[in-house]
């Protein structure tokens, strides 16, 4: 890049309008934290059915993806995301939603090349590098473990 | 075309036509289009795609009932859209048995095919249809997130209009009364000023606009000579660089100048920086400007349809995202 598009680059960058950082922060720790404490009462909840803690702890992971993905479907998760951020994103919410909404979009596209073959453009570089990191964690566990 | 080519003929735009979507009609231009779909977006199709084509059809339908001409007596038709392969042109107008270019300028589509349009004229041909469109629903698709993913966009990004515009041009005065003339066109340069984010296109656009106003200017026209300078969608951060970089060079068009991405939307809506896409300037061109030249409320007006040529995946590649800007001089002519 020459020294005069570098200019405008940063000029451009500098008058841009910034993202409300704080507003967005403090919305994003109250919705998340809020899907968080509904995490653990879920898992309370499932625990009081009969559960196993693992089980229960699992079962509280699937519900809330159960209810993002439905919110999804009836097109209200985007509005609660655009209001929440991160707030929604980071929990296995963002997550559920990212496959839902491809699964949506691709649906004209038939169920092989569309959504069998989109589902994950979204979500899969979570996938892949979520399970990279597992394997390499895992190799490391295994490597220490072994030596001491 | 380095200047500013001066057309040797008389070039009318006979009639004009628009559709818009949901938001488009809630928004201050509102009332003005000729079609618009306040239910869903879908304009009676089941698919987004689909949908799309129909707007461009319905548009074209509406020109040429307008301006009297039937499909049969269209000597070519210059169309396009933001989809790949064009595809929502090339459905559009599938059926009408009218000679076909398609075309992809970006958002400076509609800017692009009136020149070409005009051009064809100038060479011979006796009409010719401009006609451009854009969907936000299969915009998304195509450059972004699935439509019901949860994200928060940036303050400098800006929202696809789903809009369409329909242009009817021809060497023939038909009907008394004032009518727009294209008496000059000039195409843009490709400018890329290093802009590398997908959400600020203003600002890769803004430099091109600038450029092709310099040109233009440059060869000896005043804005002064104008009532409207009206960029394509150059949106609330595109149109404060465009004034800035053409203040730096000595060239005031502030006062005259107006942007259709920020016309289209009302302020205090949840499109951030305002409206793109092709087929915003298309159908506020149709719905408000030439309508205000045909009523002579305008007499003089410098078009400018702003694009930006990038892709995704050339932007993930690490590439700039480049701009361009298309110059049509429309005039009112008394009949």
């Amino acid at each position: 890049m020459n020294a005069d598009n570098k200019t405008y680059a940063r000029y451009a960058e500098k008058r841009a309008k910034k993202s409300p950082v704080l507003q967005n922060c403090a919305r994003a720790f109250t919705v998340g934290g809020i899907i968080c404490c509904a995490g653990h009462a879920l898992r309370v909840l499932w625990s009081a059915a009969g559960l196993s803690e693992d089980d229960s702890g699992m079962m509280a992971s699937v519900t809330l993806i159960l209810v993002a993905v439905l919110l999804t479907g009836f097109g209200k998760f985007d509005e609660i995301a655009k209001f929440a951020g991160a707030g929604t994103l980071v929990p296995i919410t963002g997550f559920a939603n990212a496959v839902a909404s491809t699964a949506i979009e691709a649906r004209s596209e038939g169920l092989v090349t569309g959504v069998g073959a989109k589902l994950f453009t979204v979500a899969g570089p979570v996938i892949v590098y979520g399970v990279s990191a597992g394997a390499i964690y895992g190799a490391v566990y295994f490597v220490l473990t072994k030596l001491f | 075309m380095r200047k500013p080519l001066k057309l040797k003929n008389r070039i009318y735009i006979a009639a004009s036509a628009s559709v818009a979507g949901r938001d488009e009609a809630a928004g201050p231009l509102g009332g003005l289009f000729d079609v618009t779909d306040t239910e869903g977006n879908r304009f009676g199709e089941d698919t987004w795609e689909k949908a799309e084509s129909a707007m461009q059809r319905m548009a074209t339908d509406e020109a040429l009932r307008r301006a009297g001409y039937r499909a049969d007596e269209i000597d070519a038709l210059f169309a396009g859209d933001l989809l790949d392969q064009c595809v929502g042109s090339n459905y559009a107008h599938s059926g009408s048995g009218i000679p076909y270019l398609g075309l992809y300028g970006a958002c400076s589509t509609a800017a692009e095919g009136m020149i070409l349009a005009a051009l064809a004229c100038e060479a011979g041909l006796g009409v010719c249809a401009a006609v451009t469109s854009s969907h936000f629903c299969t915009a998304e698709r195509q450059f972004r997130f699935p439509l019901e993913y949860g994200g928060q966009r940036t303050p400098t990004s800006q929202w696809t209009v789903t809009g369409a515009g329909a242009f009817i041009l021809s060497r023939e005065r038909r009907g008394g009364g004032v009518l727009p003339r294209i008496t000059e066109v000039m195409a843009g340069r490709i400018v890329d000023r290093g802009i590398s984010d997908l959400s600020n296109m203003g600002a890769a656009m803004a430099p091109a606009a600038a450029d092709t106003l310099l040109r233009y200017f440059g060869a000896g026209a005043d804005p002064s000579d104008f009532d409207l300078i009206i960029t394509g969608d150059l949106g609330r951060e595109g149109t404060d660089i465009l004034l800035d970089l053409c203040a730096a060079s000595d060239l005031d068009i502030a006062p005259r100048h107006a942007d259709c991405g920020l016309m289209i939307y009302d302020g205090c809506s949840d499109k951030h920086a305002g409206g793109s896409g092709c087929g915003c300037s298309a159908a506020v061109m149709a719905a408000d400007v030439l309508v205000k030249v045909r009523e002579g409320a305008l007499k003089n007006v410098l078009f400018l349809g702003t694009g930006a040529l990038m892709s995704p995946v050339t932007v993930n590649q690490g590439s700039t995202i480049p701009g361009i800007a298309h110059l049509v001089r429309i005039a009112g002519e008394e009949g």
